[in-house]
């Protein structure tokens, strides 16, 4: 009886943890009042709607869209082949060039950004958004790697062989029952780079430039300035965005088998 | 050998620097069922391989026909494989499967429809045309399988432990099958097995081979029959072989006399063909197991230990028995290699 009574308390902390600055968030978005504050002075939708009238925040979700839609489609354009010959062909070195892909998910985003800024954009004189373009990718590429190396780990080969020996090219085996068979995890692989890419905050902190911020970046810089609860109503339609797509995900692809 | 459909010449394969098989010669007649048969690590599989052109032969030559196919990619050899998880795809439906090879191959609607018909009705699987592979038993898959090579009509089909997934019932209703369809296609049929009983019952003639080097070459009846290698003979059922040396018997304990004068270089004798009851030794029983029509028993001897088997109908010992037992040269069997 006791274990029960101490087992409830701990889930019901760690929901509070977890859950508990979301509903802040809600909450003090909904206020009334001219400043972000908890709890919220009086209950308005203004500041939800508001949202939708500031310029800068429309052009930086059209920036985050476009990087999270083409970063992560050019990330698993690169990652998906990078993931089959590592897991079909004796690759010298396969092991240690998955961990190198893995990198970015290990080392700080500060450094990542940095380093991109410093060795990448400046002395090639990368426009903002090819560089910020360029680091979506790279950031998500890991991602799309090792979730698409799980599926394609439970894919028998012999499935390409039996399709070469009935007049296949290696090619067409791959498109015509490779990708049929894996299109589960790339779609996974999609869902959690584009979430990765739109919350991205370090590295592209460094690389945007004058006009040409993030979303989220945009947000940094508007709180600095003004501190209306706007902010506060555009970050929980952002987290009911993220719980919606993931809630899709999970519903139609049993999201959560592949990550 | 003129009369070769396929034609193995002096092939020789091997995986990076590790030499699997060192020198093959086999020629294969057209419309023949061939078993190639060995234990795993024998190189039979690869053998298989490079004729499906899924591995390239690091030395030799295939010949399919007459025609050279020994640098001919897989996709173009139009031969047929049957794989032991039968590698179906499964996205597709069962007619879909069957009618991969064909919708590749850009053939007309009709004759698709018609020929994925027939050959699904064939392995009996024309009410389950619309499921997919995880909807069916392992016997229905085998048979999709089977089916999906048949529909190409392949100069040549292999087939990969074609029975070992399956239970006792299905591997006999297979079995039957693949010998109705060979009968009425005439294809050439090359399975590869490590069941001896398998390759037996199935093939017209095994090659039994060891170390990537061919032991024997022959109908089942000679290789059952007439072992040529004490390695052929044991995989045959001859449980109980001994070295010859003069006038005595060479086991793993010891050496005893025997009456006759053997020329051969070994002496081998299945269990059935060692006398129980009566003899010129004596053993100790240590295992006795009830086999329906035969009582299988183990004897600790001077030679080592002996595998016998008497008629059922026979009176039974008991472990610990001592039981005299003779291994008479009329029912051994010479091996000079």
């Amino acid at each position: 009886m006791q274990y029960k009574w101490t087992s409830r308390l701990i889930i019901g902390l760690t929901l509070t943890f977890l859950i508990g600055p979301f509903l802040i968030i809600v909450l003090a978005g909904l206020s009334a009042g001219e400043f972000m504050t908890f709890p919220p002075e009086g209950i308005s939708l203004k500041w939800y709607l508001k949202v939708f009238t500031v310029d800068s925040f429309r052009a930086s979700f059209a920036l985050s869209m476009f990087l999270a839609v083409f970063g992560t489609i050019a990330a698993l354009l690169l990652g998906v082949p990078a993931a089959y010959a590592i897991s079909r062909y004796d690759i010298p070195f396969g092991e240690t060039i998955k961990t190198i892909v893995a990198a970015p998910i290990i080392v700080p985003g500060i450094i990542v950004g940095l380093a991109l800024l410093r060795y990448l954009v400046v002395p090639l004189n990368f426009t903002v958004t090819l560089a910020l373009f360029l680091a979506h990718t790279a950031l998500v590429l890991p991602y799309a790697v090792r979730v698409v190396s799980a599926s394609l780990n439970n894919l028998r080969s012999d499935m390409e062989e039996a399709a070469v020996l009935l007049g296949c090219t290696r090619l067409g085996a791959f498109t015509r029952v490779v990708l049929p068979n894996i299109q589960g995890g790339v779609l996974a692989a999609f869902i959690l780079g584009f979430v990765t890419s739109f919350n991205q905050v370090p590295v592209s902190l460094f690389l945007s430039g004058p006009g040409v911020r993030t979303l989220p970046i945009d947000m940094l810089s508007y709180m600095e300035i003004t501190y209306d609860p706007s902010v506060a109503a555009l970050s929980a339609l952002l987290a009911f965005l993220s719980v919606i797509i993931v809630f899709v995900a999970e519903k139609f692809l049993g999201f959560s088998r592949y990550v | 050998m003129s009369d070769a459909y396929v034609s193995l010449q002096n092939l020789s394969l091997a995986y990076g620097s590790s030499i699997v098989v060192p020198e093959l010669n086999i020629d294969i007649r057209k419309g023949e069922l061939i078993a190639l048969l060995g234990p795993s690590g024998c190189g039979k599989t690869t053998t298989m391989r490079a004729i499906a052109g899924l591995m390239t032969p690091h030395s030799g030559k295939i010949t399919i026909d007459g025609v050279d196919v020994t640098r001919m990619p897989a996709n173009k050899r139009g031969i047929g494989l049957v794989f032991q998880s039968y590698a179906l795809f499964p996205h597709l439906t069962a007619f879909e499967n069957a009618a991969f090879g064909l919708r590749l191959q850009k053939r007309p609607a009709a004759e698709i429809e018609e020929r994925v018909t027939h050959w699904l009705a064939t392995v009996d699987l024309a009410h389950l045309a619309d499921r997919k592979p995880a909807e069916m038993s392992g016997g229905q898959q085998q048979r999709l399988s089977l089916a999906r090579s048949l529909v190409m009509e392949p100069k040549v089909l292999l087939l990969d432990e074609p029975l070992s997934n399956l239970d006792a019932r299905l591997r006999l209703e297979m079995r039957t099958e693949l010998q109705r369809v060979q009968r009425d296609t005439g294809i050439t049929m090359v399975f590869v097995t490590h069941d001896q009983a398998e390759a037996l019952a199935l093939a017209d003639r095994i090659v039994l081979m060891k170390d990537g080097v061919i032991e024997q070459l022959g109908t089942p009846d000679e290789l059952y029959n007439a072992p040529r290698t004490v390695f052929g003979a044991d995989f045959f059922g001859f449980e109980n072989i001994f070295e010859v040396a003069g006038r005595d018997l060479i086991g793993a304990k010891g050496k005893m006399p025997v009456a006759f004068g053997a020329t051969a270089r070994h002496m081998a004798w299945r269990p059935g063909a060692v006398s129980v009851g009566s003899g010129p030794w004596e053993g100790v029983v240590t295992g006795v197991a009830f086999a329906g029509e035969k009582r299988e028993y183990v004897l600790d001897t001077d030679l080592g230990q002996i595998k016998a088997a008497t008629d059922a109908s026979e009176p039974a010992y008991q472990i610990g028995d001592v039981v005299p037992f003779g291994l008479p040269e009329a029912t051994g069997f010479p091996i000079s290699g």
